[in-house]
């Protein structure tokens, strides 16, 4: 109960401090959020957006919260992101096998090359001590750059574009996607409008996964002794060294894991929706976006998820004040970024709450 | 307190009705990952939209887009405010265009520098330019403005679009000096500033003094390049004689703005041209070189160029846009 108040509290003064800087820059907060709203739900394909939004938002936090759990902070979960979706796009283009083989092949060894990127940084932190926050920083470059290099390679670019070759079909997990624009699907869905506006958006089965993951995580982080021994090594390492846990191999394998999931949330990304990786100038943000997740999730499965989704739609929606109130993206982006800072430091209403609460068992 | 929302109400519902009896045009525009203000296409665009917003009484509003996964989205949400016309800047939203345009049917579009050719939806327009005109008249300016008969040409990427630039450019010197030697690289990037430069310095190593890009944000280092040297430089787009006074003689404009204002008009004159591709040059006033031009090359050279402005609009002279077309031209000018 208590922790439910500190959440909507939170939420409301985010909301209420985004208000102010909206009304500071001449526009109604009231009209904002009325757009924001409406642009959120008042469609079936408004929430597929969001749905397809939010899959590798919750997949990137979920990274974030887990090497968290272990003590580390994964910055890197942009660079893992980019191998991945690299991964992906480079597998499903040369591989072109039964879908049934294809999927989970591709999938997989996105997963496993991303995890090999995100354990590097674990692996140099457990031999040489290189604090993780700087290596993945400067990992995040290298994926870049090597993504950039691989995209304009020669048998991989597609000709006068900025983009890679798109993937073969057997390897897109967005759902209906050869029935949608079918004679047979056309005619159907003509008869269901509600249908038809939600499968408008390449929605995928990625959210599916991310969900999966999510579980699967909590289970590991939960139930099982590899679990207690990550967070034990999370909460202080020299217990964990001195209860007998190899603290160095743990810090690696839980980079690995966490570099698993950020490349999961870029191989169903080009798996379900861009179908090809393009030359990139800066980072997308996934991974960033990640971290943030993780922190209004407060670090734990459950809760990226549903800060993915929270994410996703704050970004989803917010955006649309931009045509319809002619809001400039910086307001948008300022409005956003104060809502994740009021929710993410739930600390400032902590304290007044409970001694609130104190004061009124008294009476 | 009751009172005043209905009052609200109520003239909320009657200023509707006096807006739909005016029934101006809405125009709605993507911009690609660049934003409002990339100081280049998608900022002309905008100042394009606001221009007719101010003269012909249009609605205009954008949508920004911060990764190509959001050019869907931000076209949905356009036609979604129900957009008469929705604009995409730039040739990375052809896909996501296309996709709209098949969709919705009745719903009117137009993309800036890409053309579905044969392909083209009824719906949509595809606005191209000639920058073989525009280069055409840098290059004829670089060319008389050299001294050791060298210049140089950096492009950003070998696809159609930058080939015209490079083609007209290289005609254009010709038509000057048929002696003239052009060195000609391509970046392999539109970002890369400190390639640019690299590959500026060694064009300027090998005797060029004149170096003309066609690179995006690679420019910036090449013009940087000819700062430090003291050489001189042809800018790209827009204007770009701001970032070196004294080195940038002139500019290859691209005047997105006013191709825009010209399809818009049409389109509130009734005479959408669906289903084709539109290439404005020099008569349309959608290409030109820099206004800054005349403060940077002499008075007789000027001249020159403007009588040379006139043959390209009527025609008299073609400037070629791809390799084949060039080497046609070079035969012409024996």
């Amino acid at each position: 109960m208590k922790k439910f108040l500190f959440s909507f509290l939170c939420v409301l003064s985010g909301l209420l401090f985004g208000a102010l800087i909206l009304k500071l820059s001449g526009i109604s907060p009231i009209e904002a959020y009325t757009v924001m709203w409406n642009g959120a739900i008042s469609k079936p394909s408004y929430i597929a957006y969001i749905i397809i939004r939010s899959t590798p938002l919750i997949l990137t936090g979920l990274s974030v919260a887990f090497a968290f759990r272990t003590g580390l902070f994964n910055i890197g979960s942009e660079g893992q992101f980019i191998m991945g979706a690299l991964s992906a796009a480079f597998f499903g283009y040369f591989f072109n096998f039964n879908p049934w083989i294809q999927i989970p092949l591709v999938l997989m060894l996105a997963v496993f090359i991303s995890s090999l990127y995100g354990g590097l940084a674990g692996f140099m932190k457990a031999l040489f001590g290189v604090h993780e926050v700087i290596s993945t920083i400067m990992l995040n470059w290298i994926a870049l750059y090597f993504s950039n290099y691989m995209v304009l390679h020669d048998g991989f670019h597609k000709a006068n574009t900025e983009t890679s070759e798109f993937i073969n079909p057997s390897t897109s997990i967005t759902i209906l996607e050869n029935w949608k624009s079918s004679d047979a699907g056309l005619e159907w869905l003509g008869q269901h409008p509600l249908i038809s506006d939600f499968l408008r958006p390449s929605i995928n089965a990625g959210i599916f996964l991310a969900i999966l993951a999510v579980i699967i995580i909590w289970l590991l982080l939960k139930k099982t002794t590899f679990g207690f021994k990550l967070k034990a090594v999370g909460l202080s390492p020299e217990a964990a060294r001195y209860a007998g846990i190899n603290v160095n191999k743990k810090m690696t394998q839980s980079m690995m894991i966490a570099g698993g999931l950020s490349g999961l949330a870029g191989a169903t990304h080009v798996m379900g929706v861009s179908k090809n990786v393009a030359i990139l100038a800066a980072h997308e943000g996934y991974g960033f976006d990640g971290i943030a997740v993780s922190l209004i999730g407060s670090n734990a499965p459950f809760g990226s998820m549903i800060a993915g989704f929270f994410l996703g739609a704050l970004k989803y929606s917010g955006q649309k004040i931009q045509s319809a109130l002619e809001a400039p993206s910086e307001v948008i982006s300022i409005m956003i970024g104060a809502i994740i800072f009021f929710i993410a430091i739930p600390v400032i209403f902590e304290r007044p709450i409970n001694k609130i609460l104190k004061l009124w068992e008294k009476k | 307190m009751k009172t005043q929302c209905v009052i609200s109400c109520l003239v909320m519902i009657i200023s509707s009705f006096s807006l739909a009896a005016d029934k101006p045009i809405r125009v709605g525009m993507v911009t690609d990952v660049g934003g409002v203000n990339d100081q280049s296409f998608n900022q002309s665009a905008w100042e394009g939209l606001q221009k007719l917003k101010k003269e012909l009484g249009i609605k205009a509003s954008y949508q920004e887009s911060k990764q190509d996964a959001d050019y869907q989205s931000n076209l949905e949400t356009l036609y979604d405010a129900g957009n008469d016309l929705i604009w995409g800047i730039g040739f990375k939203m052809a896909d996501a265009i296309l996709k709209a345009a098949k969709q919705n049917p009745k719903q009117k579009y137009a993309i800036v520098d890409y053309s579905f050719g044969d392909k083209t939806p009824p719906n949509v327009v595809g606005v191209m330019f000639k920058a073989e005109e525009g280069a055409f008249l840098a290059g004829f300016i670089a060319a008389k403005m050299s001294k050791t008969n060298t210049i140089g040409f950096i492009g950003g990427m070998s696809v159609p679009i930058i080939h015209s630039f490079q083609y007209g450019y290289k005609a254009g010197a010709k038509y000057a000096n048929k002696n003239i030697v052009v060195l000609e690289q391509f970046s392999e990037s539109f970002t890369d500033a400190a390639k640019g430069k690299a590959i500026a310095n060694q064009m300027i190593s090998k005797n060029a003094d004149v170096v003309f890009h066609a690179a995006g944000a690679v420019g910036d280092g090449v013009i940087e390049a000819a700062k430090e040297k003291n050489k001189m430089a042809v800018g790209v787009d827009r204007d770009q004689n701001y970032l070196a006074p004294k080195n940038v003689i002139t500019s290859s404009m691209k005047r997105v703005d006013n191709a825009i204002f010209q399809v818009v008009a049409d389109l509130q004159k009734g005479s959408f041209k669906g289903g084709s591709t539109q290439n404005f040059g020099l008569k349309d006033g959608a290409v030109d070189i820099a206004p800054t031009t005349s403060k940077m090359i002499p008075a007789s050279l000027i001249k020159e160029v403007e009588a040379l402005k006139i043959k390209i609009a009527d025609g008299k002279i073609k400037s070629p846009s791809t390799e084949a077309g060039y080497t046609t031209y070079l035969k012409t000018l024996k």
